[in-house]
């Protein structure tokens, strides 16, 4: 079953179109990677996936519902998060506030009952701590809960954000460059948490990367962008073997890969 | 532990001593019932009017915050300083009457701070407009306790003072209502630009202030509106009974006095309460990081007016207050100078910070009403009496440069505030069950007052 339909979108800026008439299904259950070389137009696609930008062009259709141009917090509540390619977290906010924050759609306290302190907005904090704690035991960053967002490792800012991308019980993820920046062993740990996503939660995952041999190793299909169009699709081993994917790269330098900004 | 290892190898330093000793059992007890029974002796037995008790004044205000960040038991802290604040203030004010007259400013700029907090320390949206609100509410009783309701409503007598109590809800959802106002149209703006055009709103209230007398008199212009009424009071048969002779003055001074403290006990309660759930968390997270924000599902619209609402409603409601007290308003009470003063206060104790908010504006309004012009009395006296001061140099006239070289000292050597915002201690205290992460040891503490030494 498709989880995510994006068809014909495009996304100009000016003059620029950064996502020309891109198509593409995600398959519920699954895990995709989205790769091509820098200024492809990824991180745009995924900002207009997350509502971030409104399409000029296209719909998209997310569990069998029209999300075009719906505020990126509604869609957040129906069900898609994300991370950024460069980490953005709430820095002066704990690693536990962070993870907090990114459960507010599944939180209902209203104003009055907050100041008045009612039983059920407690029961609910209570249970959001709960829930807090457990994502933070799965990203492995619950000892950590107290620190600061900003003091935290490279490597740890990573997996918290995807932990509170996680704190709004999403259907999909999309998370943009997950290891740029990391050394191998961190990769691979990261490689395995991503895996972990589908798994152990069933979240259906979609990724941006430029690490080859992540892409390779986790994709079950891989789309490939050049100049905003969708210039293949399809398996790891025929994306590896795809001329026109092997020109786009090399056509940019091999200097392209793997090197983030 | 090695945290243990380094504290022998480094001898603490005098403070981080202090710190562990002034800490630990009964010893912050006894400090600080020590420290209060001074400090409320020399106002109970000395209520002259000078430098030395505004001295002890600024002490007993400071008491308050010691009393906040002392290790003791919650209680402790309740009783003591509810009998300060209720009983041993009170007494003094009506011993001696210009005091409580600045405590009481003190406490209303405290609210006021509390709520221009919520928009510009929670959610980062820099208003230089706050004072628009509280001039709302001011004009809000000032209108509808004077003749000049009649202007409007034709044949509208001017409002009873028991009508206060429920003015002081009505300037609450009118404040509430004109924040969501001027939020509207500053929606889309971040930063530089949202302060220019809040400024510029605040401005456009003043203006209509002074000109709203024609074509129908509704503010009485530059005039102003005087004669506001004021609630009645209901506790002078109670002074009778116990013998005490007060004068209506003063009476009025208490209960201004008390009022001002319940709603600011109530504007930290629920300023408290809201920083600690979802919504304060969402303005938290605008703060640090708009686009985040959104992508995690916080609607910025709703909350952002959320806060202009919640923090105008402050507003409001002391306005209805201010004017009841003062019993006279006009326009140039409610300037941009005020909107910084009441920025000041949030910028000085902590953005963020609900403790250091209040600080911010006791300090402020301390220094305002009370220290600085006491400072250039005495300059002038001395001056009178032959002491070599220049007679160019009018020290009435450069109070105002004294703060503004504190503020200027204050942004260079503590640009985070006298208690900033400490959402780590916060998180400390929230989850108990759990072996708390360690607390600061010894050697940190020693660290970190050497780093404030050096
Ligand atoms: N807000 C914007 N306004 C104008 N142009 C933009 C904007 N965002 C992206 N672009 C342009 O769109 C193109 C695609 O950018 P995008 O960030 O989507 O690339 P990317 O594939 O994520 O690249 P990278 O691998 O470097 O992250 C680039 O040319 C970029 O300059
Ligand atoms: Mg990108």
């Amino acid at each position: 079953m498709a989880l995510l339909e994006a068809k014909h979108v495009t996304k100009q800026f000016g003059g620029l179109t950064a996502v020309n008439d891109v198509s593409l299904t995600i398959e519920a259950g699954s895990i995709v990677s989205v790769i091509g070389p820098n200024g492809a137009g990824k991180t745009t696609f995924f900002n207009v996936l997350t509502g971030i930008y409104k399409p000029t062009k296209g719909t998209i259709i997310f569990d069998g519902k029209d999300i075009t141009g719906l505020r990126p917090d509604q869609i957040t509540a129906l069900g898609i998060c994300r991370t950024f390619q460069n980490i953005r977290l709430f820095n002066a906010m704990t690693v536990l506030e962070n993870v907090l924050v990114g459960m507010h759609t599944r939180l209902h306290a209203g104003l009055w009952q907050i100041i008045l302190g009612t039983s059920a907005v407690r029961a609910e904090e209570r249970a959001a701590l709960e829930r807090a704690r457990e994502l933070l035991r799965f990203v492995n960053l619950d000892h950590q809960r107290n620190q600061l967002a900003r003091n935290l490792p490279y490597g740890d800012q990573r997996r918290l954000e995807i932990a509170r991308a996680l704190a709004s019980s999403p259907k999909l993820i999309l998370l943009d460059e997950p290891t740029a920046g990391m050394n191998p062993q961190e990769t691979a740990e990261a490689t395995d948490l991503i895996r972990r996503l589908r798994d152990e939660l069933g979240i259906t995952v979609v990724l941006i990367e430029h690490d080859m041999r992540v892409v390779m190793t986790i994709s079950e299909r891989i789309t490939v962008l050049d100049y905003g169009t969708k210039i293949a699709e399809g398996l790891p081993e025929e994306i590896r073997s795809n001329p026109r994917v092997i020109e786009a790269y090399l056509g940019k330098g091999a200097a392209a890969h793997g090197v983030e900004r | 532990m090695a945290a243990d290892n380094r504290q022998v190898d480094q001898p603490p330093s005098f403070w981080a001593l202090l710190r562990t000793t002034a800490g630990r059992g009964p010893a912050p007890y006894v400090l600080i019932l020590a420290y209060a029974a001074i400090v409320s002796a020399l106002l109970l037995f000395n209520p002259t009017t000078g430098l030395g008790t505004d001295m002890v004044v600024v002490l007993f205000l400071l008491l308050m915050f010691v009393i906040y960040r002392a290790p003791t038991m919650l209680a402790f802290k309740l009783t003591l300083g509810t009998i300060l604040l209720a009983v041993v203030m009170p007494v003094f004010g009506v011993l001696n009457p210009f005091y409580i007259d600045v405590v009481t400013k003190a406490g209303m700029f405290a609210a006021l701070a509390l709520g221009l907090n919520v928009v510009v320390g929670f959610a980062g949206l820099l208003d230089l407009g706050y004072v628009a609100f509280f001039a709302v509410g001011a004009y809000l009783w000032g209108i509808f306790s004077t003749p000049q309701i009649s202007n409007i409503v034709p044949g509208m007598e001017p409002l009873h003072g028991s009508w206060f109590w429920l003015f002081l809800a009505i300037g609450l959802a009118v404040g509430a209502f004109f924040g969501v106002l001027l939020g509207l149209p500053v929606l889309r703006l971040r930063g530089d630009y949202l302060a220019i055009v809040t400024l510029g709103l605040g401005e456009v209230i003043r203006v209509l202030a002074t000109n709203l007398d024609r074509p129908i008199n509704i503010t009485n212009g530059a005039q102003g509106i005087k004669d506001i009424g004021r609630p009645p009071l209901f506790v002078e048969p109670v002074f009778q009974a116990l013998g005490i002779n007060i004068s209506r003055v003063q009476e009025y001074q208490l209960y201004f006095y008390f009022l001002v403290l319940l709603v600011l006990a109530l504007t930290v309660f629920v300023v408290h309460r809201l920083n600690n759930s979802r919504i304060g968390r969402a303005w938290t997270a605008i703060r640090e990081d708009e686009t985040a924000a959104i992508a995690m599902g916080i609607p910025l619209v709703r909350m952002k007016l959320l806060a202009f609402a919640v923090g105008a409603s402050f507003a409001g409601t002391m306005g209805v207050i201010f004017s009841a007290l003062q019993t006279f308003i006009n326009p140039p009470t409610f300037d941009l100078l005020r909107s910084i003063g009441i920025l000041s206060m949030v910028i000085l104790g902590g953005m963020g910070s609900i403790p250091g908010t209040m600080l911010g504006a006791v300090i402020v309004t301390l220094l305002d009403l009370q220290l600085l012009p006491r400072i250039a009395s005495e300059l002038a006296a001395l001056q009178r009496r032959g002491v070599p001061i220049p007679s160019w140099f009018d020290p009435a006239q450069y109070q105002r440069l004294l703060f503004g070289l504190l503020l200027i000292i204050m942004m260079i050597f503590r640009p985070e505030g006298l208690l900033p915002e400490d959402r780590r201690r916060q998180e400390l205290h929230h989850d108990e069950p759990e072996p708390a992460p360690e607390p600061k040891t010894a050697a940190q503490v020693s660290e970190s007052a050497q780093s404030a030494e050096g």
